[in-house]
């Protein structure tokens, strides 16, 4: 019986635990409030440091004095620029991303010097015995600002180079980019019809609920440094602490502990992690920095602005011939990773339509506002916004159903692995993997009701209700390599430990590795354990980012453990004399097929390959009950998704009511459907922020408005509607595992789908969005500019 | 004891604790840093988010808008002290099993908070509609869940507690 279903020692076993609904293993201590978050780590003797911030955007540094701060009580330390430096290799951070054709000189510096180039910019840093008397010591440092003029839209940034955001910047456009492939010209011919659109878009913050936080210990024994970080990117934060403070690697210890959400923000090395450090290098004892959340809107990065004019040609059936156009993206001040986010918007504007000819250009442009790199979704939620407004666009100009125009533009199944002719940043093709759009536009249109729409949105307006409906598609890559790392071991006491340098972050990574080991090696759940983020336990891993955790540490930690499973049936042949086809993984132990009493224990291998001195391991096995793998990818698994929404506005408030919210999703084959729905759900909910409610808000000297959750605003539990989520399930041939990515899908259609449904809902007003997110005074405008046309 | 600092006797999860706070020292940092029960957390330390609710004389409270001063004399409790004491630490109160069996947390951060503010409302209402959860919900701020697993939890909890109180 077991062999059917799991121990058999061919590795055909099929599995159990992968595909549950497992219950998670890192909820336990997490409810009993006994999880390790950054600042629930507590080091006798720390000091806590706090930032001067630049109350200006943009303003040349006449002269920073510390020394009615040094004096303060409590202070142990104050750092300015200059005392930073000699700390440093460098003052200013190193580029995230490999890139030949940015401009030098465009990262943020760890304290600045002699400009300040947004509201935040951090100037200066105390050091002191207690939290409150740092940020005593931080208001008596006296800055002389000289005020320059500020950048605060990147099209005026554009289009004039005066004035600039950073004074030692040629050009307020740090790149630019053009995309092309098929014959553009004929697209655009007279042939088919051509339509405009100039849209704009927003996207607010990541806002992880925990900010960030650093805490440094350095050992003058070992000359050793420690540092704890709540961050999506342990190893990479290793190496820029080890470049930054002239240290050796392997000198410095990088720990994730409980990390608090990351959704992108945690994804860099940011100049605090340095400062941090460095200071507890000079000073020889621990420091703590931990952010308050006016901080976070301050200095963390932030998605943000684009303009996009756009043209689309198709013929008069509604199939598309070509899409042209303009972007232009608000990098902000500094570039400190690169310009992926742009770039995904403009390469993968397309999704999942087969569009033959496009071009498209991209300005990156330099404001006075904190710096951009990609927050849950990468770029892709704008793309979706801009490419099903168009579709939208081309439904209503030719009178062609909105789903009907849709589907005759899908990219088919059977044309998949399906060419997009367009390259990632990182130089890769785009070949689509697999997939069923068609498939999951039939779930999504059976699930809302499509064709019942119609009579209800007649019958609520009869009432004097407006309700809409939204429809969207959308496709993510997912899977960014080059690789992850896993190391499974099994403990002479019995316990299984993985080790990954992928990153946990909220997103049930423990619970679905364990899943992936537990079904080869045929222990419970709770014999696992896994540490994800430490630097000393793993030498190499690249985190948390591009919804790749499951194809890459997923994998790694599959291959890892079928070897050490391998491993442990070599030596039970041995010891229990039985062939391999007669035994069974279960219960910790290795075991003989219909006689279990005779077996030998997971535990008890590991003993024996421990090794004793002098005594020969079993024939044939190497030692340790362990294995490491490097899984490396480099192709792209592509989940896709369809949405569809019912939504009530109110024409007299603005108020949009999300009434119904079906999100489909084809993510391969999952590992954990309850973790995977959990996924899509928060998702969802983010991108649904991003359409009716987050907007960070600057005023014309790029002072930022909106810098507590009372202004900014989060959607909450009364603005959601039970969401209902379906899955279509096509797996990847990318991995060993026919998993893709899940973590941004939720969020990438949706702002495309709740603007559809408000337009759809104002149609009587003859209101069209260009825009978003949309607030309920702005809708009313909309209604106002509607109906004066 | 400094010029700054007061003497205060506090009642917490139970035990009683007397300990020298300066007047300015906000009541989630008494608790997180002087008492060393870390499991209330800090979001926003603005009082929007909630994540730092604690119950203070029974009632929630966001201890990062409140002094440590103030509590001079009350009760409060915390995510610590949900849990009956089974001695192996593995026992969980109805809503923290909820939670876990209805998957209703991702990175647990702001869990604490939302533990506390729906202990408060399943201790005065019985049979709490999806409704009223999610008012109670709203002075919350999840950004992983979406929220609905928590409302299915508290709902599963609160049917949970009223089978056992039968």
């Amino acid at each position: 019986m077991m062999a059917d279903d799991q121990g058999a020692a061919d590795g055909k076993h099929s599995p159990r635990i992968v595909g549950t609904k497992a219950k998670r293993i890192e909820d336990r201590a997490l409810l009993r409030g006994r999880g390790k978050f950054l600042d629930d780590i507590h080091i006798d003797g720390v000091l806590h440091a706090a930032f001067l911030r630049s109350q200006h955007a943009h303003a040349r540094l006449r002269a920073v004095d510390v020394s009615a701060a040094r004096k303060a009580p409590g202070v142990v330390a104050v750092f300015d620029a200059q005392a930073m430096r000699a700390e440093l290799t460098d003052l200013r951070m190193p580029l995230g991303f490999p890139s030949s054709t940015l401009p030098a000189g465009i990262t943020p510096f760890v304290l600045s010097e002699r400009e300040v180039c947004f509201v935040g910019e951090a100037v200066a840093m105390v050091v002191a015995t207690d939290r409150y008397l740092a940020e005593d010591a931080v208001g008596l440092i006296q800055v002389d600002y000289d005020p320059l003029p500020a950048v605060t839209d990147c099209k005026s940034a554009l289009e004039n180079n005066e004035p600039r955001a950073r004074s030692d910047s040629p050009s307020n456009v740090i790149e630019r980019v053009e995309l092309a492939y098929g014959d553009i010209a004929a697209a655009f011919g007279p042939a088919n019809r051509q339509f405009k659109e100039s849209l704009f878009i927003h996207r607010g913050m990541a806002h992880p609920i925990e900010g960030r936080g650093v805490l440094a210990r350095f050992d003058d024994t070992s000359s050793e440094l420690t540092v704890w970080s709540s961050t999506q990117m342990s190893h990479e934060l290793r190496q820029v602490l080890a470049d930054l403070l002239g240290m050796e690697p392997d000198r410095v210890r990088v720990i994730a502990p409980d990390v608090g959400g990351g959704f992108g923000a945690k994804y860099l090395v940011y100049p605090e992690e340095i400062a941090v450090a460095a200071a507890t290098r000079h000073l020889r004892r621990p420091v703590k920095w931990v952010e308050d959340r006016m901080e976070h809107f301050l200095s963390a990065i932030q998605d943000r602005d684009q303009y996009w004019d756009v043209e689309i040609a198709a013929d008069n059936n509604g199939k598309i011939q070509g899409i042209r156009g303009r972007m232009i993206h608000d990098q902000g001040a500094y570039t400190p990773q690169g310009i992926n986010l742009p770039y995904n918007s403009v390469s993968s504007l397309t999704g999942p339509y087969i569009v033959p000819a496009y071009q498209m250009s991209l300005f990156v442009c330099q404001t006075n506002k904190p710096a951009v790199i990609p927050v849950r979704g990468a770029g892709y939620p704008q793309a979706a916004f801009v490419m099903e407004r168009l579709m939208d666009r081309i439904a209503r100009e030719l009178q062609i159903d909105r789903v009907e125009v849709r589907n005759r533009n899908l990219i088919p199944k059977e044309k998949m692995p399906y060419n997009k002719q367009l390259k990632s940043r990182a130089g890769v093709i785009s070949v689509i993997d697999s997939g069923d759009y068609a498939a999951c536009s039939r779930k999504a249109v059976d699930a809302i009701d499509y064709a019942g729409f119609p009579s209800r949105q007649d019958q609520a307006r009869a009432t004097g209700r407006y309700l809409g409906l939204g429809f969207a598609h959308a496709v993510k890559p997912t899977g960014r390599g080059p690789f992850e790392s896993a190391v499974v071991r099994v403990t002479p006491a019995g316990r299984i430990v993985i080790y990954t340098g992928a990153m946990a972050m909220g997103q049930g990574l423990a619970t679905a590795l364990a899943q992936l080991c537990a079904d080869q090696l045929g222990v419970p759940l709770e014999s696992i354990d896994v540490s994800a983020g430490d630097t000393s336990r793993v030498s190499l891993g690249l985190g948390g980012f591009a919804s790749r955790q499951a194809i890459l540490a997923g994998s790694a930690v599959h291959l890892a453990s079928l070897e050490v499973r391998q491993k442990a049936i070599k030596v039970a042949q041995h010891v229990l004399e039985v062939a391999e086809q007669d035994l069974v993984l279960q219960n910790g132990r290795v075991e003989v097929l219909g006689v279990p009493s005779h077996g030998i224990s997971l535990a008890s291998i590991a003993r024996k390959l421990k090794g004793s001195p002098g005594y020969a391991l079993p024939p044939g096995v190497k030692p340790g009950l362990e294995a490491t793998s490097l899984f490396q990818f480099d192709a792209q698994a592509f989940a896709n998704a369809t949405h569809a929404c019912e939504v009530e506005v109110d024409i007299g408030t603005g108020d949009v009511r999300i009434l119904r919210y079906i999100g489909v999703h084809d993510s391969g084959r999952l590992i954990n459907p309850m973790i995977a729905e959990g996924q899509i759900h928060g998702g969802i909910v983010h991108g649904i922020g991003n359409s009716l409610y987050e907007k960070m808000r600057f005023d014309e000297i790029g002072q930022p408005i909106t810098t507590t959750f009372a202004d900014y605003l989060l959607p909450t539990a009364t603005e959601i509607p039970n969401l209902e989520v379906l899955f279509h399930e096509s797996p990847s041939p990318t991995n060993p595992l026919g998993v893709k990515g899940i973590g941004e899908t939720g969020t990438i259609p949706v702002i495309a789908c709740v603007i559809s449904a408000v337009e759809n809902a104002l149609g009587p007003f003859n209101v069209r969005i260009r825009e978003a997110p949309l607030s309920p005074i702005r809708i009313l405008e909309m209604i106002d500019e509607g109906r004066a046309q | 004891m400094n010029g700054g600092e007061k003497m205060i006797s506090v009642t917490v999860n139970g035990q009683a604790f007397t300990r020298p706070v300066s007047s300015r020292r906000l009541l989630a940092d008494f608790l997180r840093h002087d008492l060393a029960l870390t499991g209330t957390h800090l979001g926003c330390e603005h009082g929007v988010c909630g994540a730092c609710t604690v119950l203070v004389d029974g009632v929630s409270a966001r201890s990062c808008l409140m002094l440590a001063v103030q509590t001079n004399g009350c009760r409060i409790d915390t995510v610590e002290g949900l849990a009956p004491d089974s001695g192996d630490g593995e026992a969980m109160h109805p809503l923290q099993e909820a939670f876990w069996s209805r998957h209703g947390l991702q990175c647990g951060f702001c869990t604490p908070g939302i533990l506390m503010s729906l202990v408060e409302l399943l201790r005065d209402v019985e049979a709490p509609t999806e409704e009223q959860v999610r008012l109670v919900l709203s002075g919350h701020l999840c950004r992983c869940t979406g929220y609905q697993n928590i409302v299915a939890a508290a709902l599963e909890a609160a049917r949970s507690m009223s089978k056992q109180a039968r």
